[in-house]
């Protein structure tokens, strides 16, 4: 028995006193002796083509010292940025995206030439200088009508716009219907959204050509994903290419793929032979950072009179922009996988159609796949409760699996590992008062009054991801994760680990990890990521899989090391391995706890002689770990809002929150990740919406001034609760929470606004429910 | 997210700050607070050759009560306002309006004469100048302000002219400003002041046109007799808000007339 004080400690981040005293190292932090600054020239229309790029006066400015365009890159740069092949074995159209546009533009904001100059500023200035001729080409933005027969096309040389089409199928839908009482249609609108880290992208780049050395910092979520790829577009072998990401202020998806920027600085420092930097402004971020979701689903479901659920169809049109991208068709595949949500159906049946559209590429957003496919089946099972006047949380309760009938599989094969649906949803109703504001619901509709009250109950896919699973939709990418855990002589440890926090704690809930399973003192754990010289491969921290498949890594590496401790301790202590234990950090003889080493002093006598007969010196050990399943966090959301008869506001009165993410290292950090995650889902329900222009491409939310995020003032106190369900994949019974509350909290809020406006018939509510388009929908609903 | 390049020079005196505009020429700016032209000048949407910098004109910050007037000097921050016994005694709707203005670091740093010369339709002290009758005082003359706001961040300021106080009635009655946002720290979709004032109503709309609105029909109305509920159906007349991402014309009116009935109902 190993002590454990650590693991579920509540204890304060590590890394906060660092961060919010200004003392983070970010990648803008960072110089380099005789630095150039790269300032993007980018496209201001949509589709076009480049008839010439005139550089002169640009060339002419102060400070600049070089301008390249896609014909100095492409002597340097081969190939295009990788794409996931999941999905795209049914393909059809993926145009290649090289990093800068040579020919043709395709979206608002794609690079078209680089200045470097001396300083930020007389880069910036520079890039206004540079003049490109553009002969106009129709611009598509309209995504479904770009799917028609004779649309637009948004490469001028494709055959059309779609990029894939793809069927899932899950069981006898048409018996499933056939046995249908009722079914209801709906189209559900996933609107585009900004993922907007605090901190934007920054690249600098330094390339050494004795020894031809790329050291690139970049801030990303994936630095060993990024140097594979500048492997290949750039030539140099992997060993001499170094990522650093240090600190990084957010991501929240939009930072786990290879970038254009991280191509283009690396490039243009081999040529120019100087380290080159650049720092994406916030308007380049809007712009030139993949967005998030952009679907249309619509779905149609079979239920009996008495709420059994039967059937559902759904069917995704996703708006991939001009390029797919990398986890484009990840994310479109997991809306479908998870669309049967926590519920007992008798057939399933999908279909998604990735298209093409002159825009930026859509890729993942914090829950990726997932919030869509709880908001669709949340919203789908209201519209049952709704169409059959029953209370929406009995039709959910009549169609969860038991806690016995785990594992539980979906009519799409995912087995999902362990859950108690009905004993989350019974706790956030009792914590809301459920009964009683159905009474009160009552009294205000008498007055004219709009409350409304909205569930959730998800279930979602984390620890991604076991190879057997991932292997035919990610192209043969095995998604293992990976850790080298190392005593010091002297005791202390230091954890080199293949994902990279980018806000979310690691340090602190691995070291929680370490101490416990090492008995070492939480303070003497170092935890090294983000540095590709100092880290084993992995794969990088996305889809909540950091601590369900990065975590279980090193709690391995650190068993391994106790097992060889456990040996070097039974040879000091002069006794049989088989009677040596292991508790509180220290090695004794069972039955006499006096005569005992800690794992400080085997940890010296590892580095010493005096070992066992052969044992090598050392004490670490490395792991490289494929989890046997996904993880299946679940939990049940309820939102209270009033919606103002004459204005359409909408004013959240309560959040009750019940979360199962299995068993909680830290209860901090697993509560945070809800705020943070309820919060954005809030933004996307409520005020936030990627705009272009129909005609033109142009961004129209093209600064925050135009764009709407919720601040301090839009978010509700939140009420969070948990249940513990363990997961039996892995060591540690954990599953994952960094996605859970963006996931599940759309629905939430959606049905609550739906069920304030049912009075007035009202079924539906597309997203964001803005004052603007409710009052539309309330004037329809009375005449 | 990168100015351009511009001139900047620091003024002591409002003598000096109007010889610098001159020698800067037509296209340099004053700074005051700048909540709203450095975020424009990062965005590129301005481009000034030179800043002046007010900042260190010391009297330029000031509330004076004058008699039945209450004086507010152009450089008073937002918080000043706000919090000036002075103002919530005299002009409470005043303080009200500047407590609602942005975020803390905005009410900070943000200046009455600021707001007032950049004339912002989603401006709230314009409403209330407009409503009210004030005065706007600049270093060369006083104007009335139904004069002052021309169109969409145009006044009739000339280029040499710097507003050095704006100057309100006294007036306590009933009152009261609603900001309709979707944001705390928004500016109005829509805002409607209210404030009784010598038995009268007056009734100002906020970001309804590309200048502020007097809402004349409105306190006819409610001269007449009219319900506030009735009185307030007249709030649109004549109006025709521009359309934005955040809310169409035909919202904009509604919100108009739903926000003039509960701004009067509400005030106290």
């Amino acid at each position: 028995m190993a002590v454990t004080t650590m693991i579920g400690a509540r204890i304060h981040r590590r890394e906060d006193p660092k961060l919010v005293t200004g003392h983070g190292s970010y990648v803008d932090d960072l110089r380099q002796v005789g630095m150039l600054y790269m300032s993007v020239v980018r496209s201001a229309q949509a589709h076009a083509r480049i008839k010439s790029i005139d550089i002169t006066d640009a060339g002419k400015a102060p400070g600049v010292v070089a301008i390249y365009t896609a014909r100095d890159f492409k002597t340097m740069i081969s190939g295009g940025l990788p794409v996931t092949e999941s999905l795209i074995a049914d393909k059809k159209y993926v145009p290649n995206q090289f990093p800068i546009a040579e020919t043709e533009v395709v979206y608002f904001g794609e690079p078209v030439a680089v200045v470097l100059a001396s300083e930020r500023y007389q880069a910036a200035d520079a890039a206004e200088q540079v003049q490109v001729d553009y002969e106009p080409l129709p611009v598509v933005v309209d995504f479904e009508k770009a799917m028609q027969k004779g649309s637009d096309k948004a490469h001028s040389d494709g055959p059309d716009n779609i990029a894939w089409d793809v069927k899932f199928p899950g069981g006898d839908i048409e018996a499933a219907f056939k046995e249908a009482d009722v079914v209801v249609k709906e189209r559900i609108l996933q609107q585009r959204v900004f993922p907007l880290s605090m901190e934007p992208r920054v690249v600098m780049a330094n390339y050494v050509p004795f020894g031809n050395q790329l050291t690139l910092w970049t801030s990303t979520q994936v630095p060993h994903f990024v140097r594979i790829f500048l492997c290949f577009g750039l030539g140099i072998p992997e060993s001499q290419i170094r990522v650093i990401s240090p600190d990084v202020g957010g991501g929240f998806g939009s930072k786990l793929r290879p970038y254009p920027e991280e191509y283009l600085a690396a490039a243009a420092s081999k040529l120019s032979g100087s380290p080159v930097k650049w720092v994406e402004t916030r308007t380049e971020n809007l712009q030139a950072t993949t967005h998030g979701r952009g679907h249309i689903f619509d779905i149609e479901v079979a239920a009996k009179r008495d709420g059994t659920l039967l059937g559902l169809k759904v069917t995704n049109l996703s708006d991939n922009g001009a390029y797919v991208g990398v986890f484009g068709a990840l994310q479109s595949a997991l809306s479908l996988f998870l669309a049967p949500g926590c519920y007992k159906w008798k057939a399933f049946d999908g279909r998604t159609v990735g298209i093409l559209s002159n825009k930026m590429s859509t890729d993942p957003y914090r829950g990726a796949g997932r919030p869509e496919a709880a908001h669709l089946v949340e919203r789908a099972v209201d519209l049952v409760a709704h169409e059959l006047k029953m209370d929406p949380a009995d039709v959910r309760r009549k169609n969860f699996p038991t806690e016995k009938e785990f594992p539980f599989t979906n009519p799409l094969g995912m087995v999902y590992d362990s859950g108690n649906y009905a004993k989350t949803l019974d706790k956030a109703m009792q914590i809301v008062g459920y009964q009683e504001l159905r009474r009160r619901q009552a009294e205000l509709r008498k007055q004219g009054r709009y409350l409304g009250i909205g569930l959730s109950t998800y279930v979602e896919i984390c620890g991604v991801g076991p190879s057997a699973a991932t292997d035919h939709v990610s192209g043969s990418i095995s998604l293992v994760e990976s850790s080298i855990v190392r005593v010091h002589p002297t005791g202390s440890v230091t954890v080199a680990v293949g994902t990279h926090s980018h806000g979310q704690g690691h340090d602190t809930t691995f070291s929680q990890i370490v101490a416990d399973t090492l008995g070492v003192p939480y303070e003497s754990v170092q935890i090294n990521h983000g540095d590709t010289s100092d880290t084993p491969f992995g794969y990088g921290t996305y889809g909540s899989r950091s601590l369900p498949v990065g975590g279980i890594s090193i709690y391995k590496s650190c068993q391994k090391v106790v097992d060889k401790a456990k040996k070097i301790a039974a040879h000091m202590l002069e006794a049989a391995e088989a009677d040596v234990v292991f508790d509180q950090g220290r090695f004794h003889v069972k039955g006499s706890p006096d005569r005992a080493k800690t794992m400080g002093e085997v940890a010296f006598r590892a580095h010493q002689t005096g070992l066992p007969d052969g044992m090598e010196e050392g004490l670490e050990a490395v792991t490289y770990f494929d989890p046997p399943n996904f993880t299946w966090p679940f939990g049940a959301h309820i939102c209270v809002v009033e919606v103002d008869p004459e204005t359409g506001a909408v004013d959240i009165q309560k959040y009750v929150a019940v979360d199962d993410c299995g068993n909680v290292i830290n209860p901090m950090i697993v509560d945070g990740q809800i705020h943070g995650g309820v919060a954005q889902a809030i933004g996307q329900a409520l005020f936030e919406e990627v705009v272009y222009a129909e005609d033109t491409g142009q961004l129209r939310t093209g600064t925050l001034l135009d764009y709407s995020i919720p601040g301090i003032g839009e978010i509700p106190d939140l009420e969070l609760d948990r249940t513990i369900t363990p997961s039996p994949t892995n060591d540690l019974g954990v599953k994952g929470v960094g996605e859970a509350g963006t996931i599940a909290a759309s629905a939430a809020v959606i049905n609550a606004v739906v069920d304030a406006l049912s009075p007035l018939g009202i079924k539906h509510v597309d997203m964001p429910a803005s004052p603007d388009r409710l009052w539309k929908m309330m004037q329809e609903a009375r005449k | 997210m990168i100015p351009a390049a511009f001139e900047y020079a620091r003024a002591s005196s409002v003598e000096e700050a109007s010889k610098l505009l001159n020698k800067f020429g037509e296209d340099a700016k004053v700074l005051a607070g700048g909540h709203s032209l450095i975020p424009l000048m990062r965005l590129r949407l301005a481009q000034p050759t030179a800043l002046i910098d007010i900042n260190g004109i010391k009297e330029l910050d000031h509330i004076k009560e004058d008699g039945h007037k209450l004086r507010i000097g152009a450089l008073t921050r937002h918080v000043t306002i706000q919090n000036s016994s002075v103002v919530k005694d005299k002009l409470p709707l005043l303080a009200e309006i500047a407590g609602e203005v942005g975020d803390n670091q905005v009410r900070n740093m943000g200046t009455m004469g600021g707001v007032i010369a950049h004339a912002d339709a989603a401006g709230d002290y314009p409403t209330l100048a407009l409503m009210l009758d004030a005065e706007i005082v600049t270093n060369q003359r006083t104007i009335q302000a139904k004069d002052f706001f021309k169109d969409l961040f145009t006044t009739s300021l000339g280029p040499d002219e710097i507003v050095t106080e704006v100057v309100f009635p006294v007036a306590n009655g009933p009152h009261k400003y609603i900001k309709f946002r979707r944001r705390l720290f928004d500016w109005a979709i829509v805002g409607v002041a209210a404030q009784k004032m010598n038995g009268d109503w007056r009734i100002g709309l906020t970001n309804v046109g590309p200048t502020p609105v007097r809402a004349k029909a409105v306190e006819d109305a409610l001269k007449k007799g009219a319900k506030p509920e009735e009185a307030a159906q007249h709030a649109s007349d004549g109006l025709n808000p521009a359309g934005d991402l955040r809310a169409s014309p035909e919202y904009k009116k509604h919100l108009a007339r739903v926000l003039t009935k509960r701004a009067i109902q509400q005030s106290t």
